[in-house]
């Protein structure tokens, strides 16, 4: 499943379907390879460049059999609740902190043909270049990123504030109340780092989930593109946003043009200029601000005499008590 | 499956009508999509609702439940008129030449020959004129105005477009979309394959879909080709392996009949099934009949099985009815003709129709053994469950005993695919508990049985007797040793008839396959399609070689395949009358001039020259049938049959209802609903979150579908002031359930006859066992009634009512 | 603006003697205030961790950033509530007078010095009804969107968009509070003889002649007000 490097880089495991070796392999990557750390400031520099990887999910080619959903679940031992159906397809109605995959489903009428189209987007963690989570993230090394473009939770690092939720641009991350810890699709790094592919590509019937270098994805995207562009979807296209730097979970969409279509998938997702300045200039202003005013304090208790009340006040206050004269109010107080 | 599912690849055209492949069978739909990746495939679906593989679907038509044969009469009519016929392949390999008897006719929707008051047909007439040479006559030039072509072209005149759309109510324009997509795979290199399942067999006319659809690929020239076909997607892993080794009343193994009392004797059996010729210089191979079942006979009692007692004839049962299937078993048992059942892997409760009536059926037993890993319904019929099973638990004295079986994860043995793969597996998990396999259970129930007729004797004890028994461990036998009895072997040394020095195979040693069967009792095989399974050269359906020397997905070494490791069947056909592949680049096999070649093993004898022996190798014609004569109850073409509950009535005649010849018992009469009661055409299925009544006992199946709901239309949701994700009540003449709406654009109302008919959709899943929330199937609803030849049950189209409701209780102190 | 300032507060009081003392805070509201105060050091200290990467060890002193990341918004409903109790004692006294402008537009003398120089005052002097309102404001801002960001309990009432814009909020105002309390504090450091306002309670004569004379004054004109007898 792993061969040699391009380019300097450390191969990675280009597809979920072949079946990998039974014997124990030891991890592909691991902490050394970490490229981001949340509230890290002095991530010393991976030694090595791993192959970026991605996973790629051809709507087109999913049946919203739900198969990656329960392949997940198995693999991750997670316990979904058992909701009521409250007339849909897609269940659980949400991520939870046990559901890290969800098929949605939407009938969309095409305005163009009239025809009714049952979009099925598998939604998770876009596994983005730039990731809006980690950037929130508070907790050293709760969230990290590996050079291979993983982005995972370090559960044992995890505080639970929740930071997560308001950094990601595609409402992913959930808390668990169970144990108050973050969780989310993993890209099964976990498997990745044997040698296979994640549990949801391994276990799509129709190969619409596919696993490799970011590299080959695209090159096979592009195949895809060709082919729903001639059956007539004229705007077909890979759904790699810019915005977040890429992503490592890449959707093949009929409607490139409308991904709003397929259940709110953003159009321009970015993170938010709010959790920007908030993790950006205010961190920056604020400590300054804050700093400033202690500098401030301490200069000026240094430099300015101290504020002493005078023998001579303490008098004027005892004659005041006693009733002695004391000097009068300025003309004009009240 | 004529065809494998990795041939599925092959195909230029997938037409899903009558099935759901990618909800019901998403991992074999991987070769629809591969077949839309890497050959360009287009796929078609053709549903009364836009399913889930509507939803990867390069063109859907809406259509109403039931009406399919009106729609495939219409395909058949618009590629006549339109010259999309594979003229050389329909002339050469179908019965279209051939001359049919004077008196065959056709009227007011009905065949020559029918008798109303036995609900059957004179089939006499339906035959091909036979000359004095003892063959059927033909007219290669299809000018005899009683030749198969121009019968069936006057047959299908009726099915206009405008006549498909009032009444199947799919638009014309979307009809001839369809029509003209499917007409491109006329040409000999352009290929449709046909899946289907359950959505075409669940009707009193199930078998004639089919052969509306096969007769349309017959005259495409798609079957026996790479990525053609009539593939029948199965329900289970292993329900082909069920019919296969005729787990059916009717039948012996590999489509053996079971004798009926009108064959007193053996000779008398054998006469009707001789076999000749009807074209000379043709196959028909069933000639070889005596030898598959005297070597069966020699399997089931052994040294018993003599010439001289007819291989022991006389202890098969001799039917007094055509078939003991599961609506008459119930029939019987609720008319209190039943003491005792059996209920091996099998939750009839559920997966049969009338449950009021299977449930007063069960209540009137002395005794029902179930035989499940699982706690099904049935084994739990006697228990009340509020509305979700509202018995009378004290007024049933059935005793239930339950032997819980191993899983199938848990099991060793076979499993036959649709591609009629027998796959070999092995236990990956220790049975829990007391769960015993199957063949223990079997093996201790027959040892002690026979034990007792040793004992007691009884009126004759000789079948029981004599059985055949020999196991290494007569508890248990073991699967590998049933696999070698199955495939068959010598019981004296069998030599060569040409040279009786010349041994081919020593007595004791497995037969290669069927081929070396004799029917003078030196052989013995337990079912002759699958003789080769497991011969001298080991398991045959353990091989795990996935290499694919063609490229073009036959791996002819990965498990076997019925018959003879044969993965295309009728394969002689992808290629012409000189032996040449229709199309080159998908080439089977091919003629090079002395012998049959290629990838598959050829379906046909090696050195049959092409032209001269035609593919069809199973008929007496050599050819296939465009028309079927009296082989089917209810006709040689396919007709329009309404279903036994329309929402309109048969416009070919108003008076006919359902399936003229279907067996209708007469208690159920009484229970069929009409339109005016019940306005909605309900129609059931499955989804993909689960299997059948199984995965309910799964968490996380029932995590990702939980809960029983009907699909409705947005216009119907409108009519009757449902709102989405609330409850509804639906109910038909026989029985009502309680579900959640599901209010969707993917079920529109459709225009039929000039009325609007509202389709609900009712998902199967749901019971009150299990990990899921209880719920109710559509066997509440649905009518007992099965198809005119097979008896599988109708329940795909009936009607039903709908409004809204509250939710169903549970029985007090239990919250679902 | 206001002229009804409350200047006397219920408890206040003069105790003659030498030196005189005057009665300045009772003791709830010295226990509002050091409930408050603790809790605005916690809350900071906490709230820091999790603001700075480079504070992130402060969450040791709650045992773990889990427990920081539990306790906080408690801490915060605390602070609301302590903080609330104290407000409503103190409220009428720290009403905006006219005076205040006056005081506002002459700090550079107060910073100097020369409080002679300003006009005489209340119980409260600007500054420390700034300090007081931006308190309230800030407490009031912190509490509202700290409710929106708690995720364990108010996860999903809010939507995410309104958590971000309240997340950057809660930051920026617990930066103002921060700002706010440094100069409290060293506003009471810097005004020496103020801390046992908040300690014992009382604040000697020549303080309260010094720093807010107009409330000495009332304080003394009072009835109730202990005066010596005729014998003196």
């Amino acid at each position: 499943m792993s061969g040699s490097n391009t380019a300097g880089m450390v191969d990675s495991p280009r597809t979920a379907v072949s079946n990998p070796p039974v014997q124990p392999v030891a991890a592909h990557f691991g902490e050394a390879d970490l490229c981001r750390r949340s509230a890290t400031r002095d991530l010393p520099a991976p030694q090595r460049q791993l192959t970026p990887v991605a996973k790629l999910i051809d709507v087109s080619k999913c049946i919203g059999c739900k198969a990656c959903q329960s392949a997940c679940i198995e693999w991750n031992d997670t316990h979904p609740e058992m909701e009521h159906n409250v007339g849909q397809y897609t269940n659980p109605h949400d991520l939870t902190a046990e559901m890290y995959t969800l098929m949605r489903f939407t009938e969309w009428v095409n305005p163009e043909t009239d025809n009714l189209e049952w979009l099925i987007r598998k939604d998770g963690c876009m596994h983005c270049d730039d990731p809006g989570c980690l950037k929130a993230c508070p907790a050293p090394g709760a969230i990290v990123q590996y050079t291979n473009g993983i982005v995972d939770f370090i559960h044992e690092n995890c505080i639970g504030c929740g930071y997560c939720i308001k950094g990601c641009p595609f409402n992913i991350p959930r808390i668990s109340r169970a144990d108050h810890r973050a969780y989310k699709c993993t890209l099964c790094s976990d498997r990745v780092a044997v040698g296979q592919g994640p549990a949801c590509a391994k276990s799509c019937p129709t190969q619409a989930i596919v696993f490799g270098t970011k590299e080959d994805m695209k090159r096979h995207a592009a195949e895809r593109v060709a082919d729903l562009k001639s059956r007539g979807f004229a705007n077909a296209g890979l759904y790699d946003p810019a915005g977040v730097g890429g992503t490592h979970v890449m959707y093949v969409l009929h409607h490139n043009d409308r991904p709003g279509i397929y259940a709110d998938l953003p159009e321009n997702p970015r993170i938010s200029p709010l959790v920007q300045t908030w993790k950006g200039m205010t961190k920056y202003v604020g400590l300054a601000a804050m700093g400033l005013m202690a500098v401030g304090s301490v200069i000026h208790g240094v430099f300015a005499k101290p504020n002493r009340v005078s023998e001579e006040e303490e008098r004027h206050a005892e004659d005041l008590v006693e009733g002695r004269p004391v000097p009068p109010p300025p003309p004009g107080q009240p | 499956m004529t065809n494998s599912w990795t041939d599925i690849r092959n195909t230029d055209l997938v037409v899903v009508m009558g099935g759901n492949a990618a909800e019901a069978h998403p991992c074999g739909f991987k070769w629809v999509t591969e077949a839309k990746a890497h050959r360009g495939a287009k796929l078609i679906v053709i549903d009364p609702r836009y399913t889930r593989t509507a939803s990867v679907a390069d063109f859907y038509a809406p259509i109403r439940q039931g009406s399919d044969i009106a729609f495939l009469m219409g395909l058949i009519r618009y590629c006549i008129e339109n010259g999309k016929v594979q003229w050389e392949y329909a002339k050469a390999y179908t019965n279209a030449s051939f001359i049919v008897k004077e008196g065959f006719g056709y009227s007011d929707g009905l065949f020559s020959g029918y008798d109303p008051e036995k609900r059957d047909y004179d089939r006499s007439s339906w035959d091909y004129e036979i000359g004095e040479d003892g063959y059927a006559k033909v007219d290669p030039t299809l000018e005899h105005p009683r030749c198969v072509w121009n019968l069936l072209k006057r047959h299908v005149d009726f099915y206009t477009p405008e006549m498909v759309e009032r009444i199947c109510g799919t638009p014309k324009e979307k009809f001839l979309k369809v029509a003209q997509m499917i007409g491109e795979c006329s040409t000999a290199t352009r290929t449709m394959t046909s899946m289907y399942a359950l959505g075409w067999t669940q009707h009193s006319h199930g078998a004639q879909n089919i052969r509306g659809m096969a007769m349309l690929q017959l005259i495409l020239g798609n079957i026996g080709v790479r990525g053609g076909g009539m593939n029948a997607l199965r329900g289970h892993s292993n329900i082909q392996g069920l019919t296969d080794l005729g787990l059916m009343s009717h039948l012996l193994t590999g489509y053996l009949n079971m004798p009926t009392e009108a064959e007193p004797d053996f000779e008398t059996y054998m006469k009707s099934r001789q076999f000749k010729p009807l074209r000379p210089g043709q196959t028909s191979y069933w000639q070889n009949y005596r030898k598959f079942m005297v070597s069966f006979q020699k399997a089931m009692w052994g040294s018993a099985a003599t010439a001289e007692n007819n291989w022991c004839y006389d202890y098969l049962p001799k039917l007094d009815v055509p078939s003991y299937d599961v609506l008459r078993m119930f029939e019987m048992m609720n008319d209190g003709q039943v003491n005792g059942y059996i209920c091996q892997g099998f939750n009839p409760l559920l997966a049969f129709p009338n449950r009021a009536k299977l449930t007063s059926a069960l209540s009137k037993l002395k005794f029902l053994i179930t035989m499940d890993p699982l706690e099904t319904e049935t084994a739990r019929f006697w228990e009340n469950h509020g509305d979700f099973n509202p018995v009378d638990t004290a007024s049933i004295q059935t005793e239930v005993i339950q032997l819980p079986t191993v899983c199938f994860a848990e099991d060793e043995g076979s499993l036959t695919n649709s591609g009629r793969w027998l796959q070999w597996f092995w236990p990956a998990a220790t049975p829990p508990g007391e769960a015993k396999h199957d063949t223990r259970i079997m093996g201790e129930i027959f040892l002690r049985m026979r034990e007792l007729y040793r004992k007691e004797g009884g009126a004759f004890p000789d079948p029981i007797l004599n059985l055949s028994w020999e196991y290494h461990d007569p508890r248990e036998p073991e699967p590998a040793e049933l696999a070698k009895e199955i495939n068959g072997r010598a019981l004296t040394d069998l030599t060569d008839p040409a040279d009786p020095n010349k041994v081919l195979v020593p007595a004791g040693k497995q037969v290669l396959n069927f081929s070396q069967l004799r029917d003078d009792g030196s052989t013995m095989c337990g079912c002759w399609i699958y003789s080769g399974c497991f011969n001298e050269a080991g398991n045959n359906m353990a091989r795990r070689d996935n290499r694919d020397p063609g490229g073009l997905g036959t791996y002819p070494n990965w498990t076997w395949a019925w018959p003879l490791n044969r993965r295309t069947l009728y394969n002689a056909a992808s290629a012409d009358t000189q032996g040449r592949p229709w199309d080159p680049s998908r080439k089977i096999i091919e003629w090079d001039g002395s012998k049959w070649v290629g990838d598959d093993v050829p379906d046909i004898a090696p050195t049959a020259k092409p032209g001269q022996v035609l593919p069809f190798i199973m008929n007496p014609e050599g050819s296939a049938r465009l028309f079927s004569r009296g082989m089917m109850r209810d006709g040689p073409f396919p007709a329009h049959m309404e279903p036994f509950e329309s929402p309109v009535p048969n416009v070919l005649n108003p008076r006919m209802r359902g399936n003229p010849v279907a067996r209708i018992f007469r208690n159920d009469v009484a229970q069929f609903g009409n339109p005016d009661e019940f306005p909605f055409a309900a129609t059931s299925y499955r989804l993909t979150e689960h299997f059948h009544y199984w995965t309910k006992h799964n968490r996380v199946n029932a995590v990702l579908q939980p809960e029983f709901f009907v699909e409705i239309s947005e216009e119907l949701a409108k009519l009757r002031n449902v709102t989405n994700g609330g409850w509804v009540r639906v109910w038909s003449k026989r029985g009502e359930v309680k579900a959640r709406a599901l209010v969707t654009k993917r079920i529109r109302p459709l225009i039929c006859d000039g009325r609007t008919v509202h389709v609900v959709g009712i998902p199967l899943h749901w019971g009150f066992t299990g990990a899921a929330r209880k719920g109710f199937g559509p066997n509440s609803l649905t009518p007992f009634v099965g198809e005119a030849n097979i008896e599988t049950p109708a329940v795909k189209a009936f009607l039903v009512n709908l409004e809204p409701s509250t939710a169903p209780q549970d029985r007090p102190g239990v919250t679902s | 603006m206001s002229d009804q300032v409350e200047e006397i507060q219920p408890g206040d009081s003069i105790v003659p003697g030498k030196p005189v003392t005057v009665n300045r805070y009772g003791p709830l509201a010295r226990l509002n205030h050091w409930v408050t105060a603790t809790s605005l050091i916690l809350l900071a200290l906490s709230g820091l961790a999790l603001f700075w990467p480079g504070l992130f060890f402060l969450t040791n002193l709650f045992g773990g950033g889990q427990n920081t990341r539990a306790f906080h918004p408690w801490i915060g409903v605390l602070l609301f509530v302590s903080f609330f109790v104290f407000f409503f004692q103190l409220w009428r006294a720290n009403l905006p007078a006219k005076v205040d402008i006056v005081w506002l537009s002459r700090i550079r003398d107060f910073l100097a010095g020369h409080e002679d120089r300003l006009p005489e005052l209340g119980k409260y002097n600007a500054g420390q009804k700034f300090i007081f309102w931006a308190m309230t404001g800030l407490i009031l801002v912190l509490i509202a969107t700290g409710i929106v960001i708690w995720d364990q309990y108010f996860g999903g009432y809010f939507s995410i968009p309104l958590r971000r814009v309240a997340v950057l909020a809660h930051s920026v105002a617990a930066v103002l509070i921060i700002c706010v309390f440094i100069l409290h504090v060293y506003a009471a450091i810097w005004t020496r003889g103020t801390l046992r306002a908040m300690t014992r309670g009382s604040v000697t004569g020549g303080w309260a002649w010094r720093h807010h004379r107009k409330w000495l004054r009332q304080l003394a004109g009072r009835p109730g007000t202990q005066r010596p007898g005729p014998a003196e």
